[in-house]
């Protein structure tokens, strides 16, 4: 008999008293259920989403994208897909060389290491921040050196740059590290035994392994790092047109009354997140199998 | 003699897969009746059918005379394990065996006191005592199974169903278990139907074996009867190994390649059929004359107890097979004769 | 390199461990650990006394009151309607289900600062549910119940995430054998399926809270951040830092790095226990 024949549909209504309906309550039940949960989604995450683009385009097209072509709002776009530019890749290397140390070999301090590459998301962005100016601020550790010497690291890029890649540190690892393990070490050591180099191994036997796992990774990196507000707000100094990332730059506006200029951007990064979704829904459904079990947190 | 169980005429359609296509079976109080047949003959369907998660299209499922429709589940008392056990694995051993009795309405529930005197009882017939704060997850297979065995006792069950009940245990646990089994069935009554797929294990443990075969009863019967007089072709091939022969059926004397090689008084009809014979059920002889039936012994390999050989008969594509007694060792590539001492005759088609 | 390492790792054929582990060493350090060297050390600087001073300033316990007091209320929000969102999700056939499904990880996905708008412009005074609540005198955007709705935002995936593969794993004759044994669909709900999935609720309520205390960017547009009523630890942490008071913003930060810890080791235990119990969770 096929597994699926064995299992009761849970929606199959009872036509008698004692009959199949053992697991699954009746259709009132489940509608009722159901509503509840769809009414706590819209007010929670439907609503929300779609006031932003209800406030966006309150005043029609035009103000729209005049909120949008601001030459500061520009700015704002380009820095976000910098620091992304540069924060995603090095999380990228990272998030490999960690999960093929952590992966591929067994030695002490394994879980240690593990769990301390978890450290940044147990961390309140807010502190992801902190932790840079008190080292590189004015007053900082490192603050009179870098001053004396005119390297700009806190109110300028690097700052953001650092505290995006602090809090989108381990999303490569823990896609890619469940993956790796789970393919254990057998076909590395095939690849060597025919004479492979170890980089010959990793780029044509390793990356193809866990390249969707990667590409699962570094979506969700990515959508962090353009949408971080509470770490980059702290070392950024907001200088408009300077080192205002996108999220930044809507907070700017939503302060200074300007609506709906800061519905229009937040409007974009609404589109990243929802995009990021689609992609993130799609790799789900499509390779399932190459994402494991904790492919979806 | 009055009827435990009675199952009538009941379907079952999944989509466009029959899994039942008109079952009927009686079984008799305190009977152990086995549901034998491959994967896919409905015989799991069947025992979900009888236990009420699955509701039949049609046909009818009767407890003594209660028409089991009518039943709630609970009503029903259906003492089921699960082929997996399905415990509970939040719940120690004894609340596990004690979830059935806490179940009940306050008005039928026994007392606190009551329902541990009866744990331990039960604890002491699947002979767990001692592990009854255990949890599930820290207990070996042959013991999940036991719990899961006497949780279904527990409810004081009308009819209690095994489903594959040792199947998912290596060989020697079943083995112990199966005597095990037996012997429980034997103290407490129970009517018993269980799901099998292993023919030794229903043959060993059943009063009486139900084969099932594509959503039907092929035969019903003792564990002599179904193995010694198969009813089909089926039965005969499913249960133990048999050679199968195109034979022609004349005047009471089955024909192969125009040789006469079995006298099947029984079988009436004339024309083409199908003889099947057991491997035990064939001597070596001398090489024959002209009649009766001869090979070359193309192999000879142990069989587990018995040594078997097989022989290339001309005009069979498959060789037969001989169990052979512990005296006679033909080599190989010597020509012999072969005498069929039983054999069972369908007609073809 | 190889022959060093022998003593405390297993060896390998595999190439690269040096490497791979000298670049995860040296990011971890240079990005995570030394930073948050610097403000412990920062912290434990001013002294013990004034550590207590600032930590017991009237400003500082509010605060921290407002976050983990918003985030625990959230959390627990969380539980309940991403346990039933999780049931409705496994359990039930229905229009637009994988849509839904898909739609439980926007907060992952949103960027907080937009969430924050969007929140504060739907439960303010005029907003679409703001205007529905304020005839019953019910005020949500720039009080204290706007941080918990802005945290029931963040935290809600974490619940629904945790507590579906599990609910998803349970097999189906677990129930049929509790419903065979005479317990009614209520019972067996409550004392077979709900105890199966508690682990994976209480872990995902752990996760839900943990984000939610150290939340900033989707709170502090709908709280209105008024001192000692709607102003959360991390705002509290920012204000610092812009006047200048390093150490008053790490003694904060460390506090709620403290506190972030705690509930890790929590549920770490929780897990061990829940492990030695029933052999695998």
């Amino acid at each position: 008999m096929s597994e699926a024949a064995l299992t009761p549909s849970p929606a199959r209504p009872a036509r008698r008293a004692g009959g199949a309906r053992v697991r699954g309550e009746s259709r009132l039940v489940q509608a009722i259920l159901i509503a509840i949960a769809l009414v706590f989604l819209l007010l929670v995450l439907g609503l929300p989403l779609a006031s932003v683009f209800v406030e966006a385009f309150r005043k029609g097209w035009d103000v729209y994208l005049e909120g949008l072509s601001d030459p500061d709002a520009l700015a704002a776009v380009r820095l976000t897909l910098l620091v992304a530019a540069i924060a995603v890749p090095v999380n990228v290397v990272f998030g490999l060389a960690a999960a093929w140390c952590i992966a591929k070999y067994e030695f002490r301090g394994k879980t240690l290491l593990t769990s301390l590459i978890d450290l940044p998301f147990s961390v309140s962005p807010v502190i992801s921040g902190l932790v840079y100016v008190l080292l590189f601020g004015a007053q900082g550790w490192f603050g009179p050196w870098l001053k004396a010497n005119g390297v700009e690291i806190i109110f300028a890029l690097p700052g953001i740059v650092l505290a995006t890649i602090f809090v989108t540190f381990p999303f490569v690892a823990r896609e890619v590290l469940p993956l790796m393990q789970s393919h254990g070490t057998a076909d590395e050591e095939a690849a060597l035994t025919l004479g492979a180099s170890g980089w010959r191994t990793f780029w044509t036997i390793t990356l193809p392994n866990v390249k969707w796992g990667v590409l699962y990774g570094v979506l969700l990196c990515n959508a962090r790092a353009m949408g971080e507000f509470g770490a980059v707000s702290v070392v950024s100094g907001r200088i408009r047109g300077l080192t205002t990332t996108m999220p930044l730059h809507v907070e700017i506006l939503y302060n200074e009354y300007n609506t709906v200029a800061a519905f229009a951007v937040a409007s974009l990064l609404a589109l990243l997140a929802l995009v990021t979704l689609v992609l993130k829904t799609l790799l789900e459904w499509r390779y399932a199998d190459h994402l494991s079990a904790n492919g979806k947190h | 003699m009055s009827v435990a169980v009675t199952i009538e005429g009941v379907t079952k359609q999944f989509g466009a897969f029959a899994a039942l296509r008109g079952v009927s079976l009686e079984v008799e109080p305190a009977e152990l009746v086995a549901l034998l047949g491959p994967s896919g003959s409905g015989k799991t369907t069947l025992l979900r059918v009888i236990a009420g998660l699955e509701e039949p299209d049609g046909g009818e499922v009767r407890f003594d005379d209660v028409e089991a429709h009518r039943l709630s589940l609970r009503d029903r008392r259906i003492g089921f394990v699960f082929q997996h056990y399905a415990l509970f694995r939040h719940l120690s051993v004894a609340d596990n065996i004690a979830y059935g009795l806490r179940a009940r309405p306050r008005a039928e529930r026994p007392s606190a006191d009551e329902i541990r005197r009866r744990v331990g009882a039960l604890l002491d017939l699947v002979q767990l005592v001692g592990l009854e704060k255990r949890f599930p997850g820290q207990l070996s297979g042959g013991q999940r199974q036991r719990v899961a065995l006497a949780r279904a006792l527990a409810i004081e069950p009308r009819v209690l169903l095994l489903d594959e009940p040792f199947g998912a245990l290596d060989a020697r646990v079943r083995k112990d278990l199966r005597q095990w089994l037996r012997d429980v069935h034997r103290r407490t009554g129970h009517t018993t139907l269980f799901v099998t797929h292993d023919q030794d294990e229903a043959l060993e443990l059943a009063d009486r074996v139900a084969v099932l075969n594509d959503g039907r009863i092929e035969q019903v019967g003792t564990p002599d009867d179904v193995y010694d007089h198969p009813e089909t072709p089926f039965v005969c091939g499913f249960l133990g190994e048999s050679n199968r022969l195109d034979v022609e059926v004349a005047g009471g004397q089955a024909f192969f390649n125009d040789k006469p090689i079995f006298a099947a008084p029984a079988h009436n009809a004339r024309g083409v059929a199908n003889l099947y014979v057991r491997p035990q059920d064939v001597r070596l002889v001398e090489p024959p004359n002209a009649h009766g039936l001869a090979g070359v012994v193309a192999a000879v390999r142990r069989h587990g107890a018995i040594r078997r050989a097989e022989v290339a008969v001309t005009g069979l594509a498959r060789r037969l097979e001989v169990d052979l007694p512990s005296a006679v060792a033909p080599a190989v590539g010597e020509t012999v004769g072969l005498k069929i001492i039983r054999a069972t005759v369908f007609g073809s088609g | 390199m190889q022959a060093a390492a022998s003593r405390w790792r297993q060896p390998s054929i595999l190439p690269g461990f040096g490497l791979a582990l000298g670049v995860t060493l040296t990011a971890l350090c240079l990005i995570v650990l030394i930073p948050l060297a610097g403000l412990v050390l920062k912290a434990a600087s001013i002294g013990p006394a004034e550590f207590i001073a600032i930590a017991r300033s009237e400003r500082t316990v509010a605060a921290l009151r407002l976050s983990f007091g918003a985030a625990f209320l959230a959390a627990l929000v969380n539980a309940i309607f991403g346990m039933l969102i999780a049931w409705v999700l496994v359990r039930y056939r229905f229009p637009g289900r994988r849509l839904v499904d898909a739609a439980v990880d926007l907060p992952f996905a949103m960027p907080t600062a937009v969430a924050g708008i969007a929140l504060a412009a739907v439960y303010a005074p005029n907003g679409w549910v703001g205007s529905l609540l304020d005839p019953l005198g019910v005020k949500v955007a720039y009080t204290p119940l706007g941080v918990a709705v802005a945290l029931v935002f963040i935290g809600l995936p974490f619940v629904v995430r945790t507590v579906q593969p599990v609910l998803e794993e349970i097999e189906p004759e677990v129930e049929e054998a509790a419903a065979l044994l005479g317990a009614e669909r209520l019972r067996t709900v409550f004392t077979v399926v709900l105890p199966a999935v508690f682990p994976a609720l209480i872990t995902g309520f752990v996760l839900a809270f943990a984000r939610a205390v150290g939340e900033y960017g989707s709170v502090i547009f709908i709280a209105g951040n008024v001192p000692m009523v709607s102003e959360i630890a991390p705002l509290l942490i920012v204000i610092r830092l812009e006047q200048f008071d390093y150490a008053g913003a790490a003694v904060v930060g460390v506090l709620m790095l403290l506190a972030s810890f705690l509930l890790i080791l929590l549920l770490n235990l929780l897990h061990g226990g829940l492990r030695r119990r029933y052999g695998h969770v």
